[in-house]
């Protein structure tokens, strides 16, 4: 499991669940790296200034990580993180890498809220 | 707009300014750290520190964790992940707005804001970040399992990750701008005795090539001005840092390299205004290094606000 303050997502029944009981969710798939500890930090930043936007993360080590790790919007990817939008269910936005609060801010106000 | 004023702001949250705002708030003075990034800064990148002091061997993570507990029981307050939209340091009265939405005044300064990885400038490099360009081995060399990858850079941190890859990929060609390496005796022997490791030396990377992912690089010779072409699967790129200082470079003295320039009590060319660690002109950038500044900083700025 991730040593963050995230929600953390443990099994492919709980990602389902997730991202089709809530509206919006962003779910951030990756390690306790440098790439992805600003991910989450930014995360948890957020968490309070958009309600309406649930927040996770996912081990990407983790066996039920195959999810993401191997989701079709995630083609080509090979730079952790692995972030993934969600609305309605469906994914409208991933990225590869890391990202800085203003790109992730400037997706969530476009694709989710 | 809602102005709150403090005794002192700090900006930048890694190991300079999270000591001076530990010194400051523990002198009682009112004190906001205001940090652009993650907390802890380029410690964060450092999975295992093993030459800070008093420390048998922690994640840059851990430690910075423990700075900002410290920092936050002393009072301190920390706005992480925020953008300064505007500053002005000339006045007595130091003001600086972050977000466009809230103004925050003092009678101090620190500027501690560090150092962030160069880019290399060359064509498609924000295209290609994450699809066959990563900046950190460790992060993302599983990969690139049998693959063969460049790694750009001539220092410490280029030839230790060239090295670090080899675990993973099948050859690794390190492309570096000069004939000779800016590192340890120890790194150099070790990344050349590697027999996956080969190298291009005096040579620049000037485009990325490829459609979806990176398939090749243009590579330019230094003395020849030739260009020529590599295929390969990924590049790792390692050249250096560079100082956090756009917000200030029209107002605050700078080297050429565009370092704070200091005096030894960490004082800038305007009243009130200090600096620490690696964002200030100083031959030696480590953690031992950026506290020592950040400590050296807030005692003079408590004694500025004294007197
Ligand atoms: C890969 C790597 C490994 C390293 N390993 C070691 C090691 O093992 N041991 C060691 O001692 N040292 C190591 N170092 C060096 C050490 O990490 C740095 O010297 C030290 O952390 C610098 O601290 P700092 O506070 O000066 O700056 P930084 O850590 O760069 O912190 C500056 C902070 O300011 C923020 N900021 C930037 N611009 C602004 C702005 N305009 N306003 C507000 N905030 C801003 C940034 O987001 C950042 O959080 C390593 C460095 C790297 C890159």
């Amino acid at each position: 499991m991730l040593g963050t303050n995230l929600e953390h997502i443990k099994s492919v029944e709980e990602f389902n669940e997730v991202i089709e009981s809530n509206e919006n969710v962003m779910i951030c798939c990756g390690r306790m790296g440098p790439m992805c500890l600003p991910v989450y930090d930014v995360m948890e930043n957020l968490e309070e200034k958009y309600e309406n936007v649930k927040f996770y993360d996912m081990e990407f080590d983790a066996p039920h990580a195959h999810v993401l790790r191997n989701h079709e919007s995630a083609s080509g990817f090979m730079g952790l993180p692995f972030t993934f939008y969600f609305k309605n269910g469906k994914a409208v936005k991933a990225t590869t890498s890391i990202q800085n609060k203003k790109q992730i801010k400037t997706i969530i106000e476009e694709h989710l809220v | 707009m809602n102005v709150k004023h403090y005794d002192a702001i700090v900006l930048g949250a890694g190991a300079a300014g999270l000591t001076a705002g530990i010194y400051l708030a523990r002198a009682n003075l009112k004190t906001l750290i205001i940090n652009e990034g993650s907390i802890g800064g380029q410690m964060v990148l450092t999975h295992a520190v093993a030459n800070y002091p008093g420390v048998l061997e922690a994640s840059g993570r851990d430690i910075s964790l423990i700075m900002k507990k410290q920092a936050k029981e002393f009072g301190c307050d920390i706005e992480s992940n925020v953008e300064i939209t505007k500053l002005d340091l000339n006045s007595n009265k130091k003001m600086i707005e972050i977000d466009d939405d809230e103004v925050f005044t003092s009678d101090v300064v620190i500027l501690a804001t560090g150092g962030k990885p160069r880019k290399l400038g060359a064509k498609n490099e924000d295209k290609f970040k994450g699809f066959g360009i990563s900046y950190c081995a460790t992060c993302d060399g599983d990969f690139y399992t049998d693959k063969d990858v460049i790694v750009v850079g001539g220092g410490n941190s280029a030839l230790e990750e060239a090295v670090s890859l080899t675990k993973w990929v099948r050859s690794i060609t390190i492309v570096h701008q000069f004939d000779n390496f800016q590192a340890t005796d120890h790194a150099i022997e070790q990344a050349k005795k590697n027999d996956k490791i080969s190298f291009i030396l005096e040579s620049e990377i000037t485009e990325y090539l490829g459609e979806q992912q990176v398939e090749g690089v243009k590579i330019q010779n230094q003395k020849t001005g030739e260009f020529s072409e590599l295929k390969t699967d990924g590049v790792f790129v390692y050249v250096g840092y560079i100082p956090n200082t756009d917000n200030f470079k029209d107002i605050i003295d700078l080297s050429e390299r565009q370092e704070i320039l200091t005096d030894a009590n960490m004082q800038t060319n305007i009243k009130g205004v200090f600096s620490a660690g690696d964002v200030r002109i100083k031959k030696i950038r480590q953690i031992t290094t950026a506290v020592s500044d950040g400590t050296i900083a807030a005692l003079n700025a408590i004694e500025y606000l004294q007197n």
